[in-house]
């Protein structure tokens, strides 16, 4: 097959993605019909697959996503190309025989081409065909793996790579992940929501999982109580040619550490607990020993009424199986967007429409000051209070 | 094909495999004893425990799609190198986790010889997450695997070394629904539909429910109408504004138009709550020109913007943080960008971002 245009994304450093759908169209007719559509693709610059088209697994309502091409009779491998979420382990950890069992089964019934991973989280095969989905399923459920989310469910949380290997987790978010997916199978696997809904974990306000970005529930690692100096190590990054008086205390954006060229301290009731000198200097400074994570709701991409950032509800929470309090309030929530979402609203559109103090009241959370940048101000208040004459 | 039987014993609602089975020895030994890091040089970090111990990590980049043969290469390397345990990250690279300090350049040598850069730690580019694009998605206006491609060809060197001011983080969606949720990274590459969608007044009643076809318009664009007695929708075009939710809710409504879909470029967003508030992209560049297999103008535009951060900006400054620094006007005189209407926001609450002080620089 000639396939002009996508050769010319085979050169340049970088690892292409072309020389890997030629690699598995060696093996797979699917990957050969995707690689002839997709350059049909890049020579008339517009997709040409159709629109979802319902397919799945006995049982589940998720985690198969239909993909059906517009040109299968050209391109007969292409023609079903449907998705397979896999939900991933948490903090995306393998071992090598765990990854060539997934791709043993992939190789016998799909494409070989796959995402690693999906920008929710999940180990993502690209290009089954209906008539395997069962066989697939089956397979991978023998080898003790199972789908992720899709449409309105759960989808499959995700988490950073936490306690395993970072010193700035405050909480596990490994553990909190596997407990949350295993206590809500049913919500991930059975679509019942208004649309879908995200968990991201997230150890420490670095965020390197987006949290606050793209989940409708953030469980972002914080502390409370002083961050701990070690004077020797601060004075060791100095000696290495670190500019403190720049690089650390300039930067903080509370302006609460002062460094006299020896000695390092921090004011910590102005800390905002940002990171930033903690990453700069990780070996000297770690965080307050008081550890846990403020919880924030209601981030998601544009579609439909904009994109917004997750806002606190939870200032500092304490996470720690079994998890009760952070369960009970996820179940109140849930009950609230039930009762009140309509078709295709994020529990964040939900909140911006009927306000965060009606949300907060309804799901029995005192309002506090550290849940707005401001208060309000404008005057336009619903007063529910107010004397009557006798 | 699976039988009644295999269906009915088959295991479901067993979750994900535990994690806890694909930690190697030394991470099970310091699971949270984590004490502090180093990163040694691009690509490579230490991590050093209470106990002592010390776990060394190798990042490779990885083009996110990739078959059984790259995870079967990738294996191989883990087996050789690090007893089989490896990880991805939340940017499509991929860590080898290593006990012992001496693999570390022979693992890298290896995949060189493969072709896999390695880098992505520090003051550097890391991977770019994206979306499916051409390869894989219906609404897509453009495709994201070869803007990513192209983009990461034009800036390998900031990925292999750690010559960048702060880390600079980027995304590719490829259209408004952005499931790469590009909306919070340094540099955002969004694809863009530009026309209203096309209504197939045939289908529609067939394929689509019309109050839910109504509703998933944001700006109340879609009417309910009779065609020939037939029921359907209207768009009001002037307040399309292309999102192609429509589209996704209803099939009779393609939104694909290869005469005018293209790429928008947006910076200075960010996820880190470290020094600055985490913040959203804004727009930069609102149409380049749709130009496969690679988008000159595109890698052109990112390039200039890139250069310019990497000369202007402080150290640990993120692009966003650089550019209020510097302001926005500045901004866009530095890199020769046109200010246009498209830049002022006409959505909800826009006026918040109209400048409502006579505090200006210049």
């Amino acid at each position: 097959m000639e396939t002009p245009l996508l050769d010319e994304l085979e050169k340049g450093p970088w690892s292409s993605f072309v020389s890997e759908i030629k690699k598995a169209a060696k093996k797979s007719k699917k990957a050969e019909g995707l690689l002839g559509q997709l350059e049909l693709s890049y020579k008339e610059k517009k997709t040409h697959w159709k629109h979802g088209g319902i397919v799945g697994v006995k049982g589940y309502g998720g985690g198969v996503i239909g993909r059906f091409s517009d040109v299968g009779e050209q391109f007969p491998g292409a023609a079903q190309f449907h998705t397979i979420r896999v939900n991933q382990p948490s903090g995306w950890f393998y071992t090598s025989d765990a990854l060539r069992k997934l791709c043993d089964i992939w190789d016998k019934y799909g494409s070989g081409l796959t995402n690693m991973h999906g920008s929710t989280g999940d180990t993502v095969f690209l290009g089954a065909s209906t008539d395997d989905l069962e066989d697939i399923f089956c397979e991978l459920s023998a080898a003790s793996w199972d789908l992720g989310g899709s449409g309105g469910d759960a989808r499959t949380p995700s988490c950073c790579v936490g306690p395993a290997r970072c010193e700035f987790a405050c909480y596990d978010t490994l553990a909190l992940t596997y407990d949350i997916t295993m206590t809500y199978q049913d919500e991930l696997h059975r679509p019942l929501f208004p649309y879908k809904w995200k968990f991201k974990m997230a150890g420490c306000p670095n965020d390197c999982v987006a949290s606050i970005a793209r989940s409708d529930f953030s469980v972002i690692g914080t502390w409370r109580g002083e961050i701990q100096i070690n004077q020797d190590a601060v004075a060791e990054y100095a000696e290495k040619g670190l500019d403190i008086k720049f690089e650390v205390v300039r930067r903080c954006p509370s302006k609460a550490i002062k460094w006299d060229g020896v000695k390092l301290t921090i004011n910590n009731s102005e800390c905002v607990k940002c990171m930033h000198c903690i990453n700069v200097m990780p070996k000297a400074l770690r965080q307050g020993e008081d550890k846990g994570a403020a919880i924030l709701v209601g981030s998601k991409a544009p579609i439909v009424q904009g994109a917004l950032l997750s806002s606190v509800i939870i200032p500092f929470m304490k996470i720690e199986p079994p998890y009760d309090e952070l369960k009970a309030l996820i179940r109140k929530i849930w009950d609230f967007w039930d009762e009140n979402g309509v078709a295709r609203e994020r529990i964040g559109e939900l909140i911006q429409r009927v306000g965060l103090g009606n949300f907060l009241e309804t799901i029995g959370i005192e309002p506090s000051a550290q849940m707005v940048i401001q208060p309000r101000d404008n005057p336009y208040i619903f007063y529910e209070e107010y004397y009557e004459s006798e | 094909m699976a039988t009644k039987e295999q269906i009915r014993d088959r295991k479901t609602d067993i979750g994900p495999p535990h994690y806890e089975g694909f930690l190697c020895p030394t991470i099970k030994r310091n699971y949270g004893k984590w004490r502090y890091h180093e990163i040694l040089k691009p690509g490579v970090m230490v991590h050093i425990s209470e106990t002592g111990d010390k776990l060394w990590t190798v990042r490779a980049g990885s083009p996110r799609l990739i078959s059984t043969d790259f995870i079967r290469l990738i294996c191989d390397l883990a087996d050789k190198y690090c007893n089989g345990y490896l990880r991805f990250t939340s940017r499509n690279n991929i860590e080898f986790l290593l006990g012992k300090s001496e693999n570390i350049e022979p693992l890298i040598a290896d995949l060189e010889k493969e072709g896999i850069p390695v880098g992505g730690i520090g003051r550097s580019i890391s991977n770019i997450v994206h979306t499916q694009g051409w390869v894989h998605c219906h609404s897509s206006a453009t495709d994201a695997s070869g803007l990513v491609k192209v983009v990461m060809d034009e800036l390998y060197g900031h990925f292999t070394n750690m010559d960048m001011p702060a880390k600079l983080r980027i995304a590719v969606a490829c259209c408004l629904n952005m499931c790469g949720a590009v909306h919070c990274s340094d540099i955002a590459i969004l694809g863009v539909h530009r026309t209203p969608p096309r209504i197939d007044h045939e289908k529609l009643p067939k394929i689509c429910e019309i109050p839910s076809t109504v509703a998933s318009c944001p700006n109340a664009a879609i009417r309910p109408i009779f065609i020939d007695g037939k029921k359907s929708v209207e768009v009001d075009e002037d307040r399309c504004m292309y999102c192609g939710n429509c589209y996704t809710v209803c099939p009779a409504m393609p939104i694909a138009d290869p005469l005018n879909d293209g790429v928008s470029i947006w910076v200075g967003g960010k996820v880190s709550n470290a020094r600055s508030m985490p913040k959203f992209t804004k727009l930069a560049i609102p149409y380049l020109p749709n130009n496969p297999p690679r988008w000159p103008e595109v890698t052109s535009a990112i390039k200039n913007i890139v250069d310019l951060y990497v000369k202007n900006a402080r150290n640990y400054e993120r692009m966003g943080e650089w550019i209020e620094r510097i302001g926005w006007p500045k901004f866009f005189e530095l890199t020769g960008i046109k200010f246009t209407k498209y830049h002022i926001d006409d959505f909800r609450y826009a006026g918040r971002t109209y400048r409502t002080t006579t505090q200006m620089k210049g």
